[in-house]
């Protein structure tokens, strides 16, 4: 039993599940400054796709990333379950739209399954494990693959 | 003791004392018998010393004991200023500063001792020959030459009725009364703590009676290496002087049995013995009569309590990242401001409604002109390496040049201030290297044989202008086109077609060198173009004007300050975009028939001059909202001595707005400087209009 409590103490990873199209994304909640409902975004001409443009939050200009396009999926619908993660890295901060958040889980570092590099295609290259939540499955994201240009 | 928290003091503080040794040894070249300048150094090297012992950086400590000794026999006259001994002093400052770089790199003073300079220092200290003192650097001279004096200090004590009332009841509980001096060390820093410390010491075994200076005054730190004062103790002497010794960076301390003059010879101690043998009898007394200025009794612990220091700093060091602060909440300031003027238009206006406005709108223009002036900076702090960096320069090049500079008070923001050194310090080696000619073809010339090189600043409308000038030989066109073709910047035709101007404008391209000879002042190829991109960084501008055997004179334009600006804000295909106001130079109505093609461009006759136009809606890959047939309003813009228009949709106004940075997530494209929040909570873009041309 002590055995299991370290292991909990050390091992345990809280993620911010979320929905892009029909899969689960989970993105470590220690990079996670906020979540934000969509807003106005203002778009800045000659920059990649992936970048919408940039908000206000909070007097605070923030880019904002579409993750869809980011992996190669569909331009992104904006609903009422749209979303905005903000993201903070070394006080640097940028916005990640998603379709939907979910929950927070927390999940054991033995529950989490690896993903070699050999198997990142297109879509995986930016998973860097998947998660096992009862049935279902969450793609935990490498937040620095993700934001590398 | 740790001390890392000071580190970022102490390398401000060391950098501080470094460049006022420089500027002052500069002097003392000039004019080697002023005792003021003498007495500065003499002062900054000990304060440099002692900070380094503090800090624990003993290369540093020994380096600057030794420079020390130095200034101190000068001080002294035994030693006589020349030009050798001055040399090696800017050496040991240079040494010094590469210490300090080290140390801000690594927090450690790397393992150079610089024996070659050290040994140098002793021997100008040996070489005075008379009456010689030991050249050690451990030596601790002056307490050892005073102390004969110093020891009796506390014969001296002032002993008021009430001293006397108590000295007679601790005689009468059996306690000893003892005049102790003491004497701290001379590297000690804080000598009031130390002073502190000793009280504290006596008051665990006895008692504090009286003190010479008084109490306030050794709090205050108002004495030199020692105090005196008259204790009361059961203990013996001996116990007594070691527990004072046990304290830190106390050099010496030394007593004997304290006698009131009156005092009947019955009630001699019996169980003392004194520690220095020394059996004069006080004559205090007669001095106690003689009321003083300072009449407290004995404080018998110094209270730590904020003293009037004597002397006031006339600066204050404010962290930048407090003033960032207080600039952010400037900014939501006026971000309010902007919103009730946007809610305010449109809505039937009410006279109150609208003196509310004008009222918030004069506290936040104050506001932001003082924030403003907190993060100004004199460029004296940059300017003043330079005197020294021309007086060695002149003597690596073996040429005479003197540097003039004027406006060193012209006030820049702080930011501005620290990048602005290196540009400024390349030009300036430029001018000594390439501009002034050598001393014999001055002669030929009929010019001076000392080359002169101006430094100029000033503050110009909403830019600070700074000018390095000099009488020397100019820029030569011919050669610089020479050089282009050479290096294939363009080919014969363009070089020969292009004017002198485009010509001299080359020399800021990468890559571009014409200097002869590779020397280590200047001619590496990288210079001018480094000085070009840096000084654009801090969204300036620099041009050279020059005049063949006349001398050269670049000239750099900055914007007093960075974070807020006076914009311009127009619409383009249903986006806002602000345009700074700097750069504009009138607004023009034009007709789209009068738009011309010439090689495939739109431009524009005004006034006589040909503007080339610039859609901003085909830069801004966005539909532009007008009407093709309508008139179109174009911004002319000025870089230089370029004009161009930018055609926009709508002009919305002017506007006073908050630069934003994007973060560094976003690689924004080169004429998107920024971006700012609207009254409405918008974001706004900001276009750099000289990216642009």
């Amino acid at each position: 039993m002590a055995y299991e409590i370290s292991t909990q103490v050390n091992e345990i990873i809280q993620y911010v599940v979320v929905r892009i199209g029909e899969e689960q994304y989970g993105i470590d909640i220690k990079y996670i400054d906020n979540i934000v409902r969509m807003q106005n975004i203002t778009r800045v001409p000659k920059v990649p796709a992936h970048l919408k443009g940039v908000i206000n939050l909070r007097g605070e200009v923030i880019p904002v990333m579409s993750l869809r396009i980011k992996m190669g999926m569909d331009e992104d619908e904006i609903t009422k379950d749209t979303r905005i993660i903000i993201l903070k890295i070394n006080h640097d901060g940028i916005g990640l739209m998603v379709d939907s958040v979910k929950e927070v889980v927390s999940l054991n570092v033995a529950e989490i399954e690896k993903v070699s590099f050999e198997n990142r295609e297109e879509r995986n290259a930016f998973v860097q494990g998947i998660g096992k939540q009862g049935d279902s499955l969450i793609s935990l994201l490498d937040i620095n693959a993700v934001l590398q240009e | 003791m740790d001390v890392s928290q000071y580190l970022d003091i102490f390398l401000d503080e060391t950098k501080e004392h470094l460049q006022n040794l420089n500027t002052q040894i500069l002097a003392l070249e000039q004019d080697s018998e002023n005792m003021d300048t003498i007495n500065e150094i003499f002062r900054a090297a000990h304060s440099l010393k002692g900070m380094a012992g503090t800090m624990g950086y003993k290369r540093m400590q020994t380096l600057t004991h030794d420079m020390e000794n130095v200034f101190s026999e000068v001080r002294t006259g035994n030693i006589k200023v020349n030009a050798q001994m001055i040399d090696t002093l800017f050496q040991c400052l240079d040494a010094l500063e590469e210490y300090l770089s080290i140390i801000q790199e690594s927090a450690d003073e790397g393992d150079n001792d610089n024996e070659p300079l050290i040994k140098e220092l002793n021997r100008i200290l040996n070489d005075k020959g008379g009456e010689e003192k030991k050249a050690d650097p451990q030596t601790e001279e002056a307490p050892a030459k005073e102390a004969p004096t110093l020891n009796t200090h506390w014969m001296n004590v002032e002993c008021k009725p009430e001293d006397r009332l108590q000295i007679k009841e601790a005689k009468e509980k059996g306690k000893n009364i003892y005049g102790i001096t003491v004497i701290v060390q001379e590297a000690c820093l804080l000598k009031a703590a130390r002073a502190f410390l000793v009280f504290k010491a006596i008051e665990e075994i006895g008692e504090v009676i009286s003190t010479q200076p008084s109490s306030q005054d050794i709090e205050d730190e108002k004495f030199e290496l020692d105090f005196s004062l008259i204790v009361a103790s059961e203990r013996q002497l001996d116990e007594v002087l070691d527990s004072v010794k046990k304290v830190s960076e106390i050099a010496d301390a030394m007593g004997d049995i304290y006698v009131l003059e009156e005092e009947p010879k019955a009630e001699e101690p019996e169980t003392t013995v004194p520690a220095v043998a020394q059996t004069t009898q006080p004559e205090v007394l007669n001095k106690s009569e003689t009321p003083k200025a300072v009449e407290k009794p004995a404080v018998k612990q110094p209270e730590k309590k904020a003293a009037a220091k004597q002397q006031m700093n006339r600066t204050v060091r404010v962290d930048i990242e407090k003033l960032d602060v207080l600039m952010n909440l400037v900014s939501e300031l006026i971000i309010a401001k902007n919103s009730l003027v946007s809610s305010a238009t449109g809505t039937d206006q009410n006279a109150g409604f609208n003196e509310q406005i004008e009222y918030l709108e004069s506290v936040t223009t104050n506001l932001h002109e003082s924030v403003m002036k907190v993060r100004m900076v004199p460029i004296e702090s940059v300017l003043n390496k330079f005197p020294r960096m021309i007086r060695d320069l002149s003597k690596k090049l073996n040429k005479q040049m003197e540097l003039y500079m004027t406006g060193e008070e012209t006030e820049l923001d702080r930011t501005v201030v620290d990048e602005i050194g290196d540009p400024l310090m390349h030009l300036l080696r430029n001018s000594a290297d390439h501009g002034l000619e050598s001393t014999e073809t001055r002669i030929a010339r009929g010019k001076s044989p000392v080359g002169s090189i101006f430094l100029d600043a000033y503050q110009d409308g909403n830019n600070v202008v700074i000018e390095v000038r000099d009488d020397g030989n100019g820029i030569d066109a011919d050669a610089v086109r020479m050089k282009a073709i050479e290096r294939d910047f363009m080919t014969e035709e363009q070089a020969m077609a292009a004017s002198d101007e485009d010509i001299i404008a080359c020399l800021f391209e990468p890559g571009f060198s014409t200097a002869k000879q590779v020397s280590d002042v200047s001619g590496r190829g990288v210079g001018l173009d480094v000085v070009k991109s840096k000084i654009e960084a801090l969204s300036g501008e620099v041009e050279v004007k020059t005049r063949l055997g006349e001398g050269s004179t670049f000239i750099i334009r900055l914007p007093l300050t960075l974070a807020i600006i006076q914009a311009l804000m127009v619409v383009v295909g249903g986006e806002k975009y602000a345009i700074s106001l700097g750069g504009i130079q009138t607004i023009e109505d034009v007709d789209p028939k009068e738009v011309k093609t010439v090689q495939s461009k739109e431009v524009i006759h005004l006034r006589g001059s040909v503007i080339p136009l610039i859609r901003l809606e085909e830069v801004l890959d966005i539909e532009s909202k007008r009407d093709p047939d309508e008139n179109m309003v174009v911004v002319i813009v000025k870089k230089g001595d370029k004009l161009a228009g930018l055609v926009i949709d709508e002009l919305i106004g002017q506007q006073e707005i908050v630069i934003k940075s994007m973060g560094k997530y976003i690689n924004k494209c080169k004429f998107i400087s920024g971006a700012t929040i609207l009254g409405d909570g918008e974001i706004a873009l900001i276009l750099d209009a000289n990216a642009l041309i």
